[in-house]
């Protein structure tokens, strides 16, 4: 059954990958293009291989579902064509020590701004709002206290 | 001859430029009366200046006048006039152009519309608006000039690009620039203010409708541009976290955190110094948007022409107006700094919040989008960054904003009590959870069920607000009709706005997670089901219209037996340009788009058919016209707020419901 | 409880400055940013062995390109198709290697329907000792070609030693493989 797949594959002209739906199944094509989504382009720098219209793209695509028909997982498929194009190739960058601080930097951030908040608003807090000017109901109140002669 | 006329007038503007730069600044530290009211007259005639050359270079696209490189490289005698004109400003040097139009009139705006503006404070922020001028049309006349001649004059253009020949491309760029390059006056009055050494509430009320403005044009630019990709671009995408995409996101966050802190400012006068920085920064990554464009050191569909010396003057640019800006910052911000006068727990507390969270959003995305550039420098290695990153991080920052936004609203200035707030918010968090776990458990989507989830919290937060403003079930329902009356505008843009950001946080979320596809092979005649719906492919046809020949497949959509709507999908070639393009037919509905395309035909006659369905896809543009639209609401409010406040004639039980607005 | 009457400073003095120094830095990243092209990818395969390739015929009387051809001397292989614009501009200079026999010059016909790389090169002229043809790319992937013209120059061992992304200019001839191919000669065997 196998080799009767990667035949088919062999036997069409290049072209755009869902012509050989018929010889692959169902869960297949949709494994193979979630990985395909997550392959970029490196022709059209901008779109991942299943989007973009480069015929290199179309026989990356055809590739992948060989491989994945074959039983290969999507680890074992990314790192084929990383192997092969470099870490340029993944839409999501790989946890590796240059790659630290953009996978770590969001919960920097949202530390960094837990401290500013802390550090801006904590010190005594009761103190700080005795400094504002008067909401509107304090306004109103000091005003009829004034006005009923200033004995409260 | 227009085109030297139009030459003429821009050099003519950046002499108005330098003495609209300089005279102002030097007047106002001065004293000298003379001075100032030169700033505001020079703005008005920069600006006509500008127009003028502007106009100029519409009139040479529109009669082809291709002695021009510009009109020669981007045009053609066959393009529809309607194109022809927007060609003026869809390449680098028109671009700019315009650019430098919508800086002018907005400087224009504030020498007309700012009488009642400290003079000093007029004056400085003109002098700040006239110096980027002079360094925008220096850089216009010395390296991007859109009058340079053509010899010999080429009897034809080169065309244009397809693509581009599109209504909602023609306004997408003007909507952008109004937007960021708004943004510019909020960053004037910002470093007038710094010069100055004081910023009071006039500051703030003056500056608030700048900014809400320059952020309704921006929400809408962003949108057009992402509806212009779904129903242009072949395969249904609508945001793709392309470096030039996020570089008109950032100035949108840190746009969206200025315009509520610019509130706070104006009503309790605090986060002075934080409402600085913010104008500055934001500004500063518009300029950073316009060097990512030109300069070429990030790969992107949307880039113009690439030109590392054009580079190098606008980074010069940008780096002399940011850290300008900001090492005055560093050095006066001191002077304007006040103890904090809110409790954590209050209104100011929630828009702070927000503001953090809108920063960290707007960080990460920068960081997402230059990375790969920082790690090639330092380490030579070659990433890229592509969507599953912007998705696991931000995605998670805006769910938090969005609950900020639910709960924020209900709380008091100044200092309020957590306890009491949640019991109001009882209701929309129960609702919100519900909603969420259903649509996670049924649609098997944990994010799917999150962004419902806190989608539909923010709709019945905000539908708990009005009814505890209008005491709904406490009251006659005429009362509440009558304090419904009495909100001022901005509450109805408030409102408007908010239920947008929700709408389109369902929309996101429902169109990312929940749409489905189907791929069929398919000859004239074959039919494919799809849900409930079967697709026949009726008809295939060679067809040929002005520039482009097109194969046009037109589809029987039956639903159940009953016949719907013909589908209609093309391939176009554009000779010219050796392009081809899909058309896809697309059927909008409110609660889901359905989106046809097809592949090439393989030579058998068959072709790769893909019938996507789009849940809820038309609420993620429907939501961003309702933000704009609250934001233009809330704007027609402002006019009759600046110089003095008049008196409303509210009875007392209104007063006391509003108070704690 | 005494309000405080005066105001105190938040937060300590220099965190003002971190935004403008923040910009700098970034600023130095863009600057040099502009020295480069981000669209150029280096090459993952230099120093690693050749891998194993499997071509079909240019022409059923020719025998197709196979990896023992590349083994026991230099040799440089030149990925290029029918289709390609910039292989013709290329072309002249691969004659002019060709003629040299300084290096044993082979072509991989890249992405051509059965019969078009044979009358393309029958029209311009055929530089190369052997062919063969790449129809599927998966050799093309294998090397990690982007486009073509692409050329690998390799040793002895059938090692990779060097990638050449665009045409081979006479500069690129005179000053860099030229130089790399007779010092990849005077290797040791």
């Amino acid at each position: 059954m196998k080799f009767i797949v990667i035949v088919l594959m062999f036997a069409g002209v290049p072209a755009v990958a869902q012509t050989q739906l018929s010889s692959i199944s169902a869960e297949v094509e949709q494994a193979a293009r979630e990985v395909g989504k997550s392959l970029r382009c490196v022709v059209c720098q901008n779109q991942s291989i299943e989007e973009s219209n480069a015929p290199l793209a179309a026989d990356m695509r055809r590739l992948v579902r060989e491989r994945m028909a074959t039983g290969e997982s999507r680890d074992q498929v990314l790192a084929y064509m990383t192997d092969r194009y470099g870490n340029f190739v993944r839409m999501q960058p790989p946890l590796q020590f240059d790659t630290m601080l953009l996978w770590f930097g969001p919960l920097i951030f949202l530390l960094a701004a837990a401290v500013g908040w802390v550090a801006y608003l904590r010190p005594g807090a009761k103190a700080n709002v005795s400094l504002a000017p008067l909401t509107e109901a304090e306004a109103a109140e000091l005003a009829r206290r004034l006005e009923s002669g200033g004995s409260a | 001859m227009i085109s030297e006329l139009g030459l003429f007038a821009l050099i003519l503007a950046l002499i108005v430029s330098i003495a609209q730069g300089v005279a102002p600044l030097w007047g106002a530290a001065r004293g000298q009366t003379r001075l100032m009211r030169l700033g505001a007259s020079a703005a008005v005639v920069q600006f006509a200046l500008i127009a003028i050359a502007f106009m100029c270079l519409v009139w040479a696209f529109a009669t082809s006048d291709f002695s021009l490189k510009v009109v020669a490289a981007n045009s053609h005698t066959l393009k529809p006039l309607f194109y022809k004109i927007s060609a003026a400003w869809g390449q680098h040097e028109g671009s700019m152009l315009l650019w430098v139009l919508v800086l002018s009139g907005f400087g224009a705006a504030i020498a007309v519309f700012g009488n009642n503006l400290p003079a000093t404070l007029k004056a400085r922020a003109l002098g700040v608006q006239g110096l980027i001028g002079v360094a925008l049309l220096a850089f216009i006349l010395f390296t991007s000039n859109p009058f340079a001649r053509l010899f010999p004059v080429p009897a034809e253009g080169l065309g244009f690009n397809p693509l581009l020949q599109d209504p909602g491309l023609v306004v997408h760029p003007p909507m952008l620039y109004l937007g960021y390059v708004g943004l510019s006056v909020a960053y004037s009055f910002s470093v007038a203010a710094l010069i100055e050494g004081k910023v009071d509430a006039a500051w703030a009320r003056w500056v608030r409708p700048w900014v809400l403005a320059a952020w309704c044009f921006l929400t809408l630019g962003i949108m057009l541009g992402s509806f212009w990709a779904y129903y242009e671009l072949g395969w249904g995408g609508w945001w793709f976290w392309d470096p030039v995409e996020n570089a008109s996101f950032m100035p949108w966050l840190v746009a969206t955190a200025l315009l509520h802190c610019t509130l706070v400012v104006e009503r309790r006068h605090a986060l002075v110094n934080w409402t600085l920085l913010l104008s500055i920064l934001a500004f500063t990554l518009s300029l950073i948007g316009t060097f990512l464009v030109r300069s070429g050191i990030l790969t992107s569909v949307h880039a113009f022409a690439v030109d590392p010396a054009r580079g190098v003057f606008i980074l010069a640019m940008v780096l002399a107006a940011s850290v300008g800006a900001l090492t005055l910052y560093a050095l006066r911000a001191r002077r304007l700094q006040q103890p904090p006068t809110f409790a954590p727990v209050s209104r100011e507390g929630a828009i702070l919040a927000n503001n953090f969270l809108l920063l960290i959003a707007c960080a990460v995305v920068f960081l997402g989008t230059f990375y790969p550039l920082a790690i090639d420098a330092l380490s030579g290695d070659k990433i890229s960054v592509g969507p599953p990153y912007f998705n696991i991080t931000f995605g998670p920052i805006m769910l938090g904003v969005t609950a900020l936004m639910a709960f924020g609203p209900m709380l008091r200035w100044r200092s309020d009590a957590a306890r009491p707030v949640g019991g109001t918010m009882r209701a929309p968090l129960l609702i919100g959870l519900a909603g969420g776990l259903a649509a996670g458990v049924v649609g098997h989507s944990i994010a799917g069920g999150l962004g419902v989830g806190f989608g539909i919290l923010l709709v019945v937060a905000m539908a708990r607000w009005i009814q505890v403003r209008l005491r709904i079930g406490q009251v006659q329902p005429a009362q509440s009709l009558f304090l419904a009356r009495a909100f001022p505008r901005s509450t109805w843009g408030f409102l408007i706005a908010h239920f947008g950001f929700a709408v389109a946080v369902l929309g996101i979320t429902t169109m990312s997670v929940w749409e489905t596809e189907s791929l069929a092979s398919m000859q004239q005649g074959d039919s494919t089901s799809f849900g409930s719906r079967t697709f026949t492919l009726a008809q295939v046809q060679t067809v040929k219209v002005d520039n482009y020949d097109a194969q046009r497949l037109t589809f029987i959509v039956t639903r159940d037996g009953v016949p719907e709507d013909p589908m209609i999908t093309e391939r176009r070639y554009y000779p010219e340009r050796d392009m081809i393009t899909t058309e896809a037919g697309i059927r909008i509905g409110f609660l889901s788009n359905l989106h046809l395309t097809t592949g090439e035909d393989d030579g058998s006659g068959a072709f790769a058919i893909r019938i996507t369905h789009h849940p809820l896809a038309m609420w993620i543009w429907s939501g961003a016209v309702l933000m704009a639209l609250g934001g233009f609401v809330s704007l027609s409010d402002r006019r009759f707020r600046i110089g003095a406040p008049h008196k409303v004639r509210v009875p007392v039980a209104a007063a006391s419901a509003g108070a704690g607005a | 409880m005494t309000p405080q009457t005066q105001a105190h400073a938040v937060l300590p003095k220099w965190t003002a400055a971190i935004p403008a120094i923040l910009l700098l830095v970034i600023g130095g990243f863009f600057a040099w940013g502009l020295t480069r092209d981000p669209a150029e990818l280096p090459s993952t395969m230099i120093d690693r062995e050749m891998p194993d390739f499997a071509l079909t015929r240019l022409t059923p009387e020719r025998e197709a390109l196979t990896k023992q051809d590349l083994l026991g001397k230099v040799s440089l292989v030149n990925v290029f198709g029918s289709w390609c614009s910039s292989c013709i501009l290329e072309h002249p200079q691969l004659e002019a290697i060709a003629e040299s026999r300084e290096v044993a010059l082979y072509g991989v016909d890249w992405r051509d329907p059965p019969g078009a790389g044979a009358a393309w090169l029958a029209r311009y002229g055929d530089p190369y000792l052997k062919t063969g043809v790449d129809g599927d790319s998966r050799f093309a992937i294998d090397l990690g070609v982007t486009g073509a013209p692409e050329t690998f120059l390799v040793d002895r061992d059938g090692r990779i030693r060097f990638k050449q992304v665009g045409p081979i200019t006479p500069a690129l001839w005179a000053d860099t493989l030229l130089p790399l191919i007779r010092k990849l000669e005077a290797e040791p065997r």
